[in-house]
C-alpha cells in the first residue's frame, strides 16, 4: 500500500508543480462564476430555483470539461513513461503493475478533486452568498461528487489508451476521439436513431438503457434526477422522463471505473517495456 | 560453483568462475534461454552461470541482445524458451517481484522524471525500494552530487544523471547490481570513482553483471568476461582464458645487439616468429603457452639483453577475435 501511497503522492505533486491543478481550477471557477453571473439573469419565470438552473448547467458545462480534462491527464501515464525512459527503471523496482496503474490513478484523481472540489466551490460561494437556502446545496454537493465519479471513468479509460498504444501522439490522438465519441457522437447517434425510428421499434427500456451504459450520459442522468428539473438540459433529460434511477446511473459509472483500469492492467501487462 | 555449461555453438572456456566464499550476492543461473521480438531472434539459447559475488562483463556490440538479457535478469520480459533463475528463483514467478528489493539497476542512458530534485528522486526510488529514505544524502555524497541534490534533474548533465542512476541503483542492500553501460558519459575521474565504488559492494560478495564498449576501461575489472553477438554468447571466461583460447600471440620484445640476432633465431626455432622492429628491437610473437619457457631460455642464453617488454594479447584483441569468428558463424 505504501507503495501505491508513495506513486500517487508523486503524480500528486507533479500535477502541483507543472501548474495542472492551478489550470484546472481556473478554468473550472472562471466557467462556474460566468455560468452563475449570466446564468441568473434570464431564469424569471421557470420553476426551477437558481441554484438548479446553475447546477444543470454546470453538469452539461462537466460533462463536456471534466472527461476531457481527465484523458489529457491520464493518456501520457504508462506510454509517456515508456518513451521516456522512466518505465524500465520503474518497473525494475519491486513495484507491480496494478500499483503503478492504481497510484497514477490516485494521484490523479486527487489532483481532478482538488480542481473541481474548489472550482465548484466558487459557486456555492457566489450562490450562498447572494440567493440560497442551506437546503438547496443538496444538487451542487451531488454534482461535485458524480464529476469526481465521472473523472475516474475517464482517467481509467485514459489509462487503457496509454498502455495500449506504442507512442505518445497516437495517445493523444485516441483520447481525443474517445471524448469525442463518447461525449458527443454518441448523443447524436441516438437522437438519429429516435428520429428514424418513427414506428417505435426501440422501445423506451431499450432507449434508457443504451442512454445508461455511457458514462457521460449516466453523469447527466444522474444530476438531472437530483434536481428534478429534466427538461431543462437537452438528451439527458429523456433519461429523466424514462425514469432512470440515479442508482442505475451511478452504478454504470463505477463499473466503467472498474473495467476500464482491470483492462488497462491486462493491457499494460502484456507491454514489454 | 558455476561450472559453465557447453555452448551449442561457439567456444566455452573451461574455466570454472572465480570462488567465492561470501554469500551475500545473488547467484544467476540462464538454461538455454531464448527471446524473439516478432520474427527477431533476439537471444538464442543463452546458458551462463554467474556465481555469488562474481562480477561478469557482458561485451558485445549494439543489437547484440545485452539490454533484453538485463530485463530477463529482472524479470521483466519473459523468456520464450529456458529458464532463467536468480538466486534459485525463476524470473517469472510472482514471489520474484520481492527480489527484486536486492537487486540495483542502472539502465543505458537513464532517464528520470525532470521536474523532480535529485534528492526528491533518490527519496522517492526509495520509498518504492522500502529503503529509510535517510539513506539518502548519504548516497549523494558518495557519487558526488550533494551540493546538486536540491536542483531540479532537468539542470543535471550526462554526467550527473548517470550518478544518480548510480545512486538509485545501490539503494538498499543490493545483492545484484545490473549496470548497462554505467560510464557512458563519465569524465575519466568519475569513472575512477566509480568502479571504485564498485569494488567496494564486490568486496562485500555483491554479485555484478555489467555491460561496457569501453572494453580498455573494464578490462583486468570483471572476473569473467562474456561476449554477445547477434543473440548468441560466443565466448565466456576470465580474460587469461580468453586469451589462451584465442590462441592470440604474446608479444615478446628484447634489445639485443645486432649480431645476436641469429643466436636469438636459433633459441626461438619454430616455436615464434621474429621480426625487426624499426627501434632495433626484435619483437617476438609466441604462443601463450611458450611466454615463459621462451623468456627463460633467452635470459639465461649467452645473448646480452639489454631491455624486453611482455605484451599479453589485451582484452580488445580477444574481443575482436571472438567477434570476427561470432560474425563468422
Amino acid at each position: 500500500m505504501s507503495v501505491v501511497f508513495t506513486l500517487a503522492l508523486k503524480e500528486f505533486r507533479d500535477g502541483m508543480r507543472n501548474r495542472w491543478v492551478a489550470a484546472t481550477i481556473v478554468l473550472l471557477a472562471g466557467l462556474t462564476l460566468a455560468v452563475a453571473l449570466l446564468g441568473s439573469a434570464p431564469v424569471g419565470t421557470t420553476k426551477a430555483s437558481n441554484l438548479a438552473v446553475i447546477v444543470a448547467s454546470l453538469s452539461s458545462l462537466s460533462v463536456y470539461l471534466v472527461p476531457l480534462i481527465a484523458l489529457m491527464l491520464a493518456y501520457d501515464a504508462i506510454v509517456g513513461e515508456a518513451e521516456r525512459g522512466t518505465l524500465l527503471l520503474l518497473l525494475s523496482y519491486p513495484v507491480s503493475r496494478w500499483q503503478i496503474i492504481a497510484g497514477k490513478f490516485l494521484g490523479h484523481l486527487a489532483i481532478l478533486t482538488v480542481a473541481i472540489v474548489v472550482g465548484y466551490g466558487a459557486t456555492a460561494a457566489i450562490a450562498s452568498y447572494s440567493y440560497i437556502s442551506a437546503g438547496e446545496i443538496q444538487p451542487l454537493v451531488s454534482l461535485i461528487g458524480s464529476s469526481i465519479l465521472l473523472a475516474a471513468v475517464f482517467l481509467a479509460l485514459g489509462y487503457l489508451l496509454s498502455a495500449m498504444a506504442r507512442e505518445r501522439a497516437t495517445a493523444a490522438g485516441m483520447a481525443v476521439a474517445l471524448w469525442l465519441a463518447m461525449v458527443l457522437l454518441y448523443d447524436f447517434a441516438l437522437i438519429g436513431l429516435l428520429m428514424a425510428d418513427t414506428g417505435h421499434l426501440v422501445g423506451e427500456r431499450t432507449f434508457a438503457s443504451l442512454l445508461v451504459l455511457n458514462p457521460a450520459d449516466a453523469f447527466r442522468i444522474f444530476n438531472l434526477s437530483q434536481l428534478g428539473v429534466g427538461s431543462v438540459a437537452g438528451l439527458g433529460g429523456l433519461g429523466a422522463t424514462v425514469a432512470i434511477p440515479p442508482a442505475v446511473a451511478l452504478t454504470s459509472m463505477v463499473l466503467w471505473v472498474v473495467a476500464s483500469g482491470a483492462l488497462a492492467y491486462i493491457r499494460f501487462g502484456r507491454r514489454d517495456p | 560453483m558455476a561450472a559453465d555449461r557447453r555452448m551449442p555453438d561457439g567456444p566455452v572456456s573451461k574455466q570454472a568462475a572465480p570462488a567465492s566464499v561470501d554469500a551475500a550476492g545473488f547467484g544467476v543461473r540462464l538454461d538455454r534461454v531464448s527471446k524473439a521480438y516478432g520474427p527477431q531472434k533476439v537471444l538464442k539459447e543463452i546458458s551462463l552461470d554467474i556465481a555469488p559475488g562474481e562480477c561478469l562483463a557482458l561485451l558485445g556490440p549494439n543489437g547484440a541482445g545485452k539490454t533484453t538479457l538485463f530485463k530477463l535478469l529482472l524479470g521483466l520480459v519473459r523468456p520464450d524458451g529456458g529458464a532463467l533463475e536468480v538466486d534459485s528463483v525463476q524470473s517469472t514467478a510472482p514471489v520474484f517481484r520481492s527480489h527484486r528489493a536486492a537487486i540495483g539497476f542502472l539502465p543505458e542512458n537513464v532517464s528520470f522524471h525532470d521536474a523532480m530534485t535529485g534528492q526528491e528522486l533518490l527519496t522517492f526510488y526509495a520509498r518504492l525500494k522500502g529503503v529509510p529514505a535517510a539513506q539518502c544524502p548519504d548516497l549523494l555524497e558518495r557519487v558526488g552530487l550533494a551540493d546538486a541534490a536540491s536542483r531540479r534533474v532537468a539542470t543535471y548533465s550526462k554526467g550527473m544523471r548517470q550518478r544518480l542512476g548510480l545512486a538509485q541503483a545501490l539503494l538498499g542492500r543490493p545483492r545484484l547490481l545490473v549496470l548497462d553501460e554505467p560510464t557512458t558519459g563519465l569524465d575519466a575521474a568519475l569513472r575512477q570513482t566509480f568502479f571504485d565504488i564498485l569494488r567496494n559492494f564486490k568486496d562485500a560478495g555483491v554479485t555484478i553483471v555489467i555491460s561496457s564498449h569501453a572494453l580498455t576501461e573494464i578490462e583486468a575489472r570483471a572476473d569473467r568476461y562474456a561476449i554477445l553477438q547477434g543473440g548468441r554468447m560466443t565466448a565466456i571466461g576470465t580474460l587469461d582464458a580468453l586469451q589462451q583460447e584465442s590462441g592470440l600471440p604474446v608479444r615478446i620484445r628484447v634489445q639485443i645487439p645486432t649480431g645476436k640476432l641469429a643466436a636469438l633465431r636459433k633459441i626461438i626455432a619454430n616455436r615464434g616468429t621474429l621480426s625487426p622492429q624499426s627501434d632495433g628491437r626484435v619483437e617476438i610473437a609466441c604462443a601463450p603457452g611458450d611466454k615463459v619457457a621462451l623468456i627463460r631460455e633467452i635470459l639465461t642464453s649467452s645473448i646480452p639483453v639489454s631491455d624486453i617488454e611482455v605484451r599479453s594479447s589485451s582484452l580488445e584483441d580477444v574481443y575482436a577475435h571472438f567477434s570476427a569468428r561470432g560474425g563468422q558463424a
